[in-house]
């Protein structure tokens, strides 16, 4: 199990925890455990043809996945996941 | 150097130094770009003066015109100064968490500053700017979000005094706010040099200023095009404070804490480089954040994570 970081605007959909598990070895077979385990995540982490939603970034270990290889991405279960929504940087 | 006509001509040309010290690959040069030495302290100042220029240009500008720009500081105190000089009003819309030190600036300026909810952070500021935009025909905003004008800046000073300075240069890095910096430095590297890699850090939110209601509210800059960049790296507020006092002890470098983020992000490059030769842009000096004793406090204090400092 790889440890996963919701962001506050998702914690609702996983009964307000900060963290939660999933498994996974790859980041979309990640996401998908994470959707099953939490059905209220779908929508709002994945668009219909199962790509990342826009407004959705992930990052392994610090690195923005979509610069690695997005859903194909290996994970293993002793790097960390963080999920954040894309806001406006400080300027 | 001859005398300067106006101080609009001091911006840019900026030094940029060699943090061998600092480096944690001998077999790979680090060098650090100093926005802070631009006239009203930070990268800004290059942005805001095409900002203006574009704004006059356009004929948005009447008589009663307003500007009103989204700003968590620095963009906003380079507005200040430059309307100022050109005789604009100006309106600035910033979270309520910024430090101390860019208010006192806007004062100074006689900008008026209008608090955007802390807990929304920069979206927060933008969406209320666009608002207020909307809503009052006198506001004219400039928008570095989606303005053009933001990266031609960087293509047309930052990049070639990097090129000039630094022809070998193989990564660059910088920190990620609107994006302008980095595509437009970007663009103008990957054309001088095909093989550059451009590389972005940006601040992992505290969960204080993560207040989206629904991820609808996210927001990506219109001028950001995520394929102009190689990667993109979440830096802790802690971890850019430790680099940034790694950097004072080893370098005698006085620096922004968005600057630490963007050293955390060359040094971790610069480990996994053979070799090779990597320039980091620091957008600001360390004044801005005395008042939050960035220096000295207790990092293992959550709070910190709570402030809006880049």
């Amino acid at each position: 199990m790889t440890v996963v970081r919701i962001p506050p605007v998702l914690r609702e959909q996983v009964g307000d925890r900060k963290q939660v598990d999933a498994a996974g070895d790859t980041v979309g077979a990640l996401l998908d455990d994470l959707v099953g385990r939490h059905p209220g995540l779908r929508e709002q982490l994945l668009t219909d043809d199962g790509g990342l939603h826009r407004f959705v970034n992930v990052y392994l270990n610090g690195q923005d996945v979509r610069y690695l290889q997005v859903l194909d991405t290996p994970v293993g279960e002793r790097d960390t996941v963080i999920i954040l929504p894309a806001m406006a940087g400080g300027v | 150097m001859s005398p300067s006509s106006s101080l609009l001509d001091a911006i840019g040309h900026t030094p940029m130094v060699e943090v061998a010290r600092f480096c944690p690959n001998p077999r790979v040069r680090m060098l650090v770009k100093l926005e802070g030495a631009n006239p009203t302290g930070s990268v800004k100042d290059r942005v805001a003066r095409y900002l203006v220029d574009d704004l006059e240009r356009s004929g948005r500008l009447k008589s009663d015109s307003i500007v009103l720009e989204p700003s968590s500081g620095n963009t906003g105190i380079s507005l200040a100064m430059i309307c100022r000089l050109r005789g604009w009003p100006l309106t600035v819309v910033m979270p309520a968490n910024v430090t101390r030190e860019r208010r006192q600036m806007l004062d100074i300026y006689g900008a008026r500053v209008v608090d955007s909810v802390a807990e929304l952070g920069s979206n927060g500021a933008v969406a209320l700017a666009r608002r207020m935009a909307a809503d009052d025909p006198r506001y004219v905003m400039p928008d570095q979000y989606s303005n053009p004008a933001n990266p031609l800046a960087h293509y047309e000073t930052t990049g070639p005094e990097i090129l000039a300075d630094c022809p070998e240069v193989d990564v660059f890095v910088a920190g990620l706010g609107t994006g302008g910096t980095l595509m437009g430095v970007g663009r103008r590297l990957r054309e001088a040099k095909p093989g550059v890699r451009v590389y972005a850090a940006e601040p992992l939110p505290g969960e204080m200023v993560q207040g989206l209601r629904s991820l609808d509210e996210g927001f990506v800059p219109e001028v950001f095009d995520p394929s102009a960049i190689d990667g993109r790296f979440l830096v802790t507020t802690a971890e850019s404070i430790e680099a940034l006092r790694r950097l004072t002890a080893t370098e005698g470098i006085f620096a922004g804490v968005s600057a630490g983020g963007v050293l955390v992000v060359a040094a971790r490059l610069a480990e996994q480089m053979e070799s090779g030769t990597i320039v980091a842009l620091l957008a600001d000096g360390g004044w801005k954040y005395l008042s939050e004793d960035v220096w000295s406090r207790d990092l293992d204090d959550e709070s910190v994570e709570a402030l809006n400092l880049w």
